[in-house]
């Protein structure tokens, strides 16, 4: 019978995402739960030094698929390998940070499988020994709660949700046998900014901009700068030029949860919350006091951003 | 270039969303459906493709019978033919039985690329696009911002949390669209006039040669067990006054000692 719970890791160039934390945290607190082991896949090249990244979070064993063939993540490979490593230990759960290549990935592993796949969970739970999955839909208009027949089930789990705990033990290190098998597509290139710009998805604090801003963002990137946090937009503002498509928050941009969200001259239409509206506290800066923003903020202030946002900042600045 | 491209028709994104009174299934008696959004970046791509190289746009989408209100969008935007999978066994399907019974109709439709919608904004599966290439052992190239063939390679930028990667791969491949792809064209007037005259197959299960055992509600793997309504947030607390500084300093205080997060 499948047992036990597969948390498939993710790293690039030696660094993991945070979601992968996220994801061990969730799997260690349902194995605990149902008294099964925790296993952490680790896929990628040169990787001797990483699997004790991991043990932080209480893995029972990790699987390490070390190979030149996996340095550049390709869906391929990586369904592959995974799969093998799948078969071979019949877990009842695999769970998956929802990145954009944990969404790649589940997907196609799931059909791979014939398993049944929750994308972007932003809870799971056992109900009587059985695997409840929380996920919105309708961009967050409504959240179901799903149930999968079957095994392998998979869960993959929305970023900057779960809480990461920590829960180190010495994990066992198994290395898996690779064969990367046919893989149809090549890496040619990755172009990524620089390094020090903080992944939308995986913010702590969000401060985003909309139309109010008439295109200057400075403000803005103060108070993310002081507050150590990225810089988001409403479509608006990336249809008028003013910030790249990798910016934009809401349904046809990025879904975002931090723990603070500051909204700066956006409205709040419907489209935009389908974005944000699981961020834990949303604060509202806009001159009109009826704008639907309010109604789904925790903190509003009415007034001009490109008065109130600067002194936000200095506030901030003295608390540090 | 043979084109497919894979539709589906949602409510439209500034709908209100109501749960029905079974709690597993929304109301949509007042919905206004639409075309997926990222499906028109698909639909577009692919007929400046077409427009570049030649070839034949298909629209291949399952639904109810107003699907085909979806179908004739594309048709009048420019694609040149549409297959509707309309069957009341497939209706309720999981993402994993939708692409079985899309990558069954694609056994019959000849086809070099098959484009898709990144996600459609109903179950935001981000899913049956991956099956599908499961199914038809191909390829798959997700979230793609800017595409380039030449020959019988494809050269696909994909996003990348903090960038893009550049992938390429030999056709057949199907690749998924993400906002920042195109623009979408408007149907035009003309467009919908010819829209009506082009040919539009609709198939069964049965035609497909698809068990009715394996799709529809009765059949998800997934099950949903009820839906909910987002968490409710508490009432909003105004930062009262009109001097900046002042509503800063309390927003910040409050941040710092009833949320917590500074
Ligand atoms: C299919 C579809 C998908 C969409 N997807 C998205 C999406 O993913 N994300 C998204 O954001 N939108 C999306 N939209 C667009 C959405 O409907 C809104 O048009 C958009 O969010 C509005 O952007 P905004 O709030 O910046 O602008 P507006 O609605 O114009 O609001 C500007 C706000 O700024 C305030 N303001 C002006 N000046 C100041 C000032 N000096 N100080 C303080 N406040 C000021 C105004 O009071 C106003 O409330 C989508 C729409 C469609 C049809
Ligand atoms: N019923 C369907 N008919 C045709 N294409 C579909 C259907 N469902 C999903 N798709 C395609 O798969 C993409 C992703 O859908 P999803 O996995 O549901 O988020 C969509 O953008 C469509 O291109």
């Amino acid at each position: 019978m499948a047992q036990g719970i597969f948390v498939i890791t993710e790293q690039r160039e030696g660094t993991f995402r945070k979601v992968s934390f996220e994801a061990l945290s969730e799997g260690r607190r349902l194995a605990d739960a149902k008294n099964v082991p925790l296993v952490a896949v680790l896929c990628g090249s040169g990787l001797e030094a990483l699997a004790g990244d991991l043990e932080k979070y209480g893995p029972d064993l990790i699987l390490v698929a070390d190979d030149p063939a996996l340095a550049e993540y390709t869906t391929d490979a990586f369904t592959n390998v995974i799969a093998e490593a799948v078969k071979a230990q019949d877990p009842e759960l695999i769970i998956i940070g929802a990145s954009i290549t944990g969404k790649d990935l589940s997907a196609r592993l799931a059909a791979r499988l014939d398993a049944g796949l929750a994308m972007d969970c932003v809870g799971v739970r056992l109900d009587g020994g059985d695997f409840v999955f929380t996920r919105p839909m309708y961009g967050g208009k409504v959240v179901a709660d799903v149930t999968i027949d079957g095994t392998p089930k998979i869960a993959a789990l929305r970023p900057n949700v779960m809480t990461i705990t920590e829960a180190p033990r010495s994990a066992a290190v198994e290395k898996l046998a690779v064969q990367v098998g046919d893989v149809k597509t090549t890496v040619v290139e990755r172009k990524l900014e620089a390094t020090d710009k903080v992944e939308l998805t995986e913010a702590d604090i969000i401060v985003s901009g909309g139309r109010g801003t008439a295109g200057d963002f400075s403000v803005l990137e103060d108070l993310a700068n002081t507050l150590g946090g990225a810089v988001g937009a409403s479509r608006t503002a990336v249809d008028e030029g003013w910030r790249p498509h990798s910016d934009q928050v809401g349904q046809t941009g990025k879904v975002v949860s931090p723990n603070l969200y500051v909204a700066c001259g956006i409205s709040g239409a419907i489209q935009h919350l389908a974005g944000m509206s699981t961020s834990k506290v949303i604060v509202a800066i806009n001159k009109d006091p009826e704008a639907p923003i309010f109604s789904k903020a925790d903190y509003g202030i009415v007034g001009d951003l490109f008065k109130v946002v600067p002194a936000v900042t200095e506030e901030v600045k003295k608390l540090k | 270039m043979e084109i497919v491209v894979l539709v589906k028709q949602v409510p439209d994104t500034e709908s209100l969303i109501q749960i029905a009174g079974d709690g597993v299934s929304i109301k949509t008696e007042d919905l206004k459906w639409v075309m997926n959004p990222y499906d028109e970046f698909a639909v577009e791509e692919a007929l400046r493709i077409r427009e570049a190289q030649g070839g034949t746009v298909t629209i291949l989408s399952m639904g109810p019978a107003k699907t085909v209100e979806t179908i004739r969008t594309a048709l009048a935007m420019g694609a040149d033919k549409g297959v509707h999978i309309n069957d009341p066994a497939a209706e309720g399907s999981d993402p994993l039985a939708t692409a079985k019974i899309l990558a069954a109709a694609l056994k019959d439709i000849p086809f070099d690329l098959i484009i898709a919608g990144m996600r459609a904004v109903d179950g935001d599966n981000y899913q049956v696009a991956p099956a599908v290439a499961e199914f038809l052992g191909i390829p798959q190239i997700t979230q793609v911002i800017k595409e380039e063939i030449s020959g019988d390679t494809i050269r696909c930028h994909q996003v990348v949390e903090g960038g893009t990667a550049v992938i390429e791969a030999k056709l057949p491949v199907l690749f998924t669209a993400q906002r920042g792809l195109n623009e979408p064209r408007y149907a035009s007037l003309p467009g919908i006039m010819k829209a009506k005259k082009k040919p539009l197959d609709v198939k069964t299960l049965a035609d497909l040669g698809v068990d009715a055992g394996t799709a529809g509600t009765a059949n998800r793997k997934v099950k949903i067990k009820a839906l909910n309504p987002p968490p409710a947030r508490k009432a909003i607390t105004m930062i009262q006054g009109d001097d900046p500084v002042a509503q800063a300093s309390e927003l910040v205080k409050k941040l710092h000692e009833e949320a917590k997060i500074l």
